[in-house]
C-alpha cells in the first residue's frame, strides 16, 4: 500500500521531470535558433559581436539542455565501484623480471657487450645533435661590434641626415649608421644638451659637439628601447623593466634593474656639417652575456 | 540497432566486456574534479580555432605594405606576419572572432591549469600512486605556458616584438651557452629573420604533438588509477563514490565542454583582446608604453622588475642580472614543483598509497607552505604592473617597486604563518566550517 506523501512525492517528481523536459526543449531550441541567426549573420557579411554571442547562444543553449538532462532525468547513484590495489601479485612480478631478464643463462661477457651498445648509441645521439648547429650562424664577433664606422654619418630612419640645426636644445631623435637603417644594434639616442650643462665624462673628451650627445638605444638589462626621455631630470627611461639612465652623468642607471649604463657613441661633425660618428660603441651594446668583457 | 552495433563491435574485436566495464566506470561528482576538465576543453577550442587560423597566417618577417581595410595603417611597410594577422582581423570573416576565441581560450587553459594544480597540491592527491600524473600535469604546464608565450609572438606586432626582445637577452644571460642558443634559436643577433617561422612550427606541430600525447597518458593513467575522493560517508580507500561514466557523467561532462566553448565565444565576441593594430608593426628601435604581458608570464615579467642592480662578475665573466629572475627563478620554481610528491613523501616517510584526499586543514604544514607559495608568485604578478600603479597612485615608480621587494619577501611568511595557525585550530577545534570555528581554537591551538 501507497502511502499518501508518497504519492505526493512521486507526483512531484513528475512534475519536476515535465518542467526539466521544458527546460531541455527550450535550450536545445534556442541553441538552434542562434545557430541559425548565425549563419544568416555569416553569410551577410559577418559582424564579430554578433557571431560571438550568438555562438555562445548556441553551444550555450546545448549545454544548458544537457546539463539539465544530466541533473533532472538520468540515473542519480550515488554509484559505487570498487577500487582493486594496482600492484598485481608478487609472482607477477616475478615473472615479469624474469621476462625482461630473457635468457636465463646469461651470454658470457653479456655487460661488455651492452657497454658497447651503449656507447655505440651514445655516439650516434651526439652525431644526431650536430643538425641543431646549422640553426643558426657562430656569434662571433656579432655582439661586440655595431655598423657605426668613424665618419658614418647619423641619419633618421627615413634616411634623412642630420645638421647641427636639426635638433633644438631639449630634443632628441633615434639614429642609425647611414645605409643601416635596419640595424637594430646601431640604433642610437642622440639628445641635444645645453653646452653649458654637460661635462664630458673622463676618457671622452670632445665626444658630445655642441651638446649632441648619443648613447645606444638598446637598455643594457634586456635589451628593449630605451623609449622615454625626461626633459626636466634629463633622464631616459626604459618602460619594459623601468631602469632609469642619468644623461648628464654618462647614462648611469639610476634605479630600475639595469647594472651598467648605456654605451655612449662619439660624434662630431664632417666637413659637410653633418652629424658622424668618430668611431663605434667602445663596449658592447644591449644586454649582458657571459664573456662580455673577452673583446 | 545498438544490439547490432554491439554485436559487429564485439565480433570483430571482442569490446563488449571492455565497453560494459568502461560505461560503468564510476567518476566522483565533486565540482573542484572538474576543473582538470575545464583545462582539456580549452585545449580543444585551442586546436580547433588554431587550425582554423593555421590556414591563414604567414609565418614570414618579409616587407609588404599594408593594403587591408584598417585605415591608420594603410600604406605602412609591414611584415608579412602582421600584414597576415591583419587580414584576419579585419578581411577574413569570423577571422577576428576566431583569433580573439583562440586567446581568450589560451588564457583560460593556463589559469585552468594553476588552479587544477594547486586543488591537487591542497588535497594530496599528487600522493603515490599518482606521482607519474603529477609529473605529466607539471610538464603541461610548462609546455601552455611556453605555448602561450610563442603563440602570442607570431604576430609580429610591438608588443610581441619586445616581448621576443626580451627572451633573446634571457637566454643571452645563460652563462657559457647563452650566447649560443640565442643565435641559434633566432638564427642570429636580434631580430634574426628565421624566428617567427620557427616559432610557428613550435606553436603549432612540436608542442600541441607534445601536449595532445601527454593528455592522453595524463587521461589514461586517471583510467587506471581510478579518481581520488573526498572523504565521506561510505567512501573507503577502496572504492569509488558517483555517477556512472554513461550517460549521465558524458552528459555532464560534454555539457561543460560545450559551456567552456560558449564562455570563451562570448568573450572571443564581445572583449577585445590583444588588439595588434593599435600597437603597430614591430620597429626594433620602437616600443609601447606600458608593455605587459599575457598573465602568465606576469610572475617573470615582475621578478625582472623587482630584481636589484645586482649581478656576479669575476674573472673577467659575469652571470647577468636577467638570468636570476628569468632563468634561476622558473628553474628552481619548476624543479621544486617537480620534486614535491618525492620531497614530501621523505619528510613525512609516508610512503603508503592514498586514494582518499586530504582536506587543506589535515595537513597545516603544507597548506601554510603553499599559501605561501602563492603568495609569492602573486605578488611577483602584480609587481609586473608596478608602472601602472605608479601612474595609478602618482607616486614614483622606485616607490613601488621597494614597496613590492618588501612584500614579495615579507608577506609568504606572514600568510604561511597566519594560514598555519588557521589551519591547526580548524583541525584542533573539530568544526565543519571556517565560520562555525570558535576564534579561540586559533589563539590557543593546544587547548
Amino acid at each position: 500500500m501507497t502511502e499518501p506523501n508518497e504519492i505526493e512525492a512521486a507526483g512531484t517528481e513528475r512534475n519536476q521531470q515535465k518542467a526539466a523536459v521544458r527546460w531541455i526543449a527550450i535550450g536545445f531550441s534556442v541553441s538552434a535558433f542562434a545557430s541559425l541567426a548565425l549563419a544568416v549573420v555569416y553569410f551577410l557579411g559577418g559582424q564579430p559581436q554578433l557571431e560571438g554571442t550568438l555562438l555562445a547562444i548556441a553551444l550555450g543553449g546545448i549545454a544548458v539542455g544537457l546539463g539539465l538532462w544530466a541533473s533532472e532525468l538520468l540515473p542519480k547513484g550515488p554509484f559505487v565501484e570498487g577500487r582493486k590495489t594496482l600492484h598485481d601479485a608478487p609472482v607477477d612480478r616475478h615473472e615479469a623480471e624474469a621476462a625482461f631478464e630473457g635468457d636465463p643463462e646469461p651470454v658470457e661477457r653479456r655487460s661488455f657487450l651492452l657497454k658497447m651498445l651503449g656507447a655505440a648509441v651514445a655516439a650516434l645521439g651526439v652525431a644526431a645533435l650536430f643538425p641543431i648547429r646549422s640553426l643558426g650562424v657562430r656569434p662571433g664577433r656579432e655582439l661586440y661590434k655595431t655598423h657605426w664606422t668613424p665618419g658614418a654619418r647619423a641619419v633618421t630612419r627615413a634616411g634623412t641626415p642630420l645638421t647641427v640645426n636639426d635638433l633644438d636644445v631639449g630634443g632628441l631623435l633615434t639614429v642609425f649608421p647611414e645605409g643601416h637603417v635596419d640595424a637594430a644594434d646601431s640604433q642610437t639616442i642622440v639628445i641635444r644638451l645645453d653646452e653649458g650643462e654637460y661635462e664630458d665624462p673622463p676618457g671622452r673628451e670632445g665626444w658630445a659637439p655642441q651638446g649632441f650627445v648619443g648613447y645606444s638605444k638598446i637598455c643594457t638589462h634586456a635589451g628593449c628601447p630605451v623609449g622615454l626621455y625626461q626633459q626636466e631630470t634629463r633622464e631616459l627611461f626604459c618602460p619594459c623593466h623601468q631602469s632609469v639612465f642619468k644623461v648628464l652623468e654618462g647614462a648611469e642607471p639610476t634605479a630600475g634593474p639595469a647594472t651598467r649604463p648605456l654605451p655612449q657613441l662619439p660624434l662630431g661633425f664632417d666637413d659637410d656639417g653633418y652629424l658622424v660618428a668618430t668611431g663605434d660603441f667602445t663596449e658592447p651594446v644591449g644586454p649582458g652575456f657571459w664573456d662580455r668583457d673577452h673583446d | 540497432m545498438i544490439k547490432r552495433f554491439v554485436r559487429g563491435m564485439d565480433e570483430r574485436l571482442g569490446a563488449s566486456s571492455f565497453a560494459r566495464q568502461a560505461l560503468n566506470k564510476v567518476f566522483p561528482d565533486h565540482w573542484s574534479f572538474m576543473i582538470g576538465e575545464i583545462a582539456l576543453y580549452a585545449f580543444v577550442i585551442l586546436v580547433l580555432t588554431g587550425v582554423f587560423l593555421s590556414l591563414f597566417f604567414e609565418g614570414s618577417t618579409g616587407e609588404v605594405v599594408y593594403e587591408g581595410s584598417y585605415e591608420p595603417l594603410q600604406g605602412v611597410e609591414v611584415s608579412r606576419a602582421y600584414n597576415s594577422v591583419m587580414e584576419l582581423s579585419y578581411d577574413v570573416r569570423a577571422g577576428l572572432v576566431m583569433r580573439q576565441i583562440h586567446h581568450w581560450a589560451a588564457l583560460l587553459f593556463i589559469a585552468a591549469m594553476v588552479v587544477h594544480l594547486c586543488r591537487i597540491f591542497f588535497t594530496g592527491a599528487f600522493r603515490k600512486p599518482r606521482e607519474i600524473n603529477w609529473i605529466i600535469g607539471v610538464t603541461l604546464l610548462l609546455l601552455g605556458i611556453f605555448n602561450g608565450f610563442t603563440g602570442y609572438s607570431l604576430p609580429d606586432d610591438l608588443l610581441s616584438g619586445t616581448g621576443l626582445r626580451i627572451a633573446h637577452s634571457i637566454a643571452l644571460s645563460v652563462p657559457l651557452v647563452g650566447t649560443w642558443t640565442a643565435f641559434l634559436v633566432f638564427g642570429g643577433e636580434f631580430p634574426a629573420e628565421d624566428i617567427i617561422g620557427r616559432l610557428l612550427v613550435v606553436h603549432i606541430m612540436i608542442v600541441p604533438a607534445a601536449i595532445g600525447g601527454l593528455i592522453a597518458a595524463h587521461l589514461a593513467i586517471l583510467w587506471r588509477q581510478k579518481h581520488t575522493d573526498f572523504p565521506g560517508p561510505g567512501r573507503t580507500e577502496t572504492n569509488v563514490v558517483g555517477s556512472k561514466l554513461w550517460p549521465t557523467y558524458a552528459a555532464k561532462s560534454v555539457s561543460l565542454f560545450l559551456a567552456v566553448f560558449a564562455v570563451t565565444a562570448l568573450l572571443g565576441g564581445l572583449v577585445q583582446i590583444n588588439p595588434v593594430w593599435l600597437y603597430g608593426p614591430f620597429r626594433p628601435e620602437q616600443v609601447s608604453s606600458p608593455a605587459q604581458p599575457d598573465w602568465y608570464m606576469g610572475w617573470v615579467e615582475g621578478a625582472l622588475r623587482l630584481m636589484p642592480a645586482w649581478e656576479l662578475r669575476a674573472f673577467g665573466f659575469e652571470i647577468p642580472n636577467p638570468f636570476y629572475p628569468a632563468v634561476l627563478l622558473p628553474g628552481i620554481t619548476f624543479l621544486l614543483l617537480y620534486a614535491w610528491p618525492f620531497l614530501e613523501a621523505r619528510f613525512t616517510k609516508d610512503l603508503e598509497p592514498h586514494h582518499l584526499l586530504d582536506r587543506a586543514r589535515d595537513q597545516p604544514a603544507r597548506t601554510a607552505l603553499g599559501a605561501a607559495t602563492l603568495t609569492f608568485y602573486t605578488v611577483l604578478f602584480f609587481a609586473a604592473s608596478n608602472d601602472l600603479i605608479a601612474k595609478l597612485l602618482e607616486v614614483r615608480v622606485e616607490t613601488v617597486t621597494t614597496i613590492y621587494r618588501i612584500l614579495v619577501l615579507g608577506l609568504p611568511p606572514v600568510v604561511g604563518y597566519v594560514v598555519f595557525r588557521l589551519m591547526k585550530g580548524l583541525l584542533a577545534s573539530g568544526a565543519e566550517r571556517f565560520t562555525q570555528m570558535p576564534l579561540s581554537a586559533v589563539l590557543h591551538p593546544r587547548r
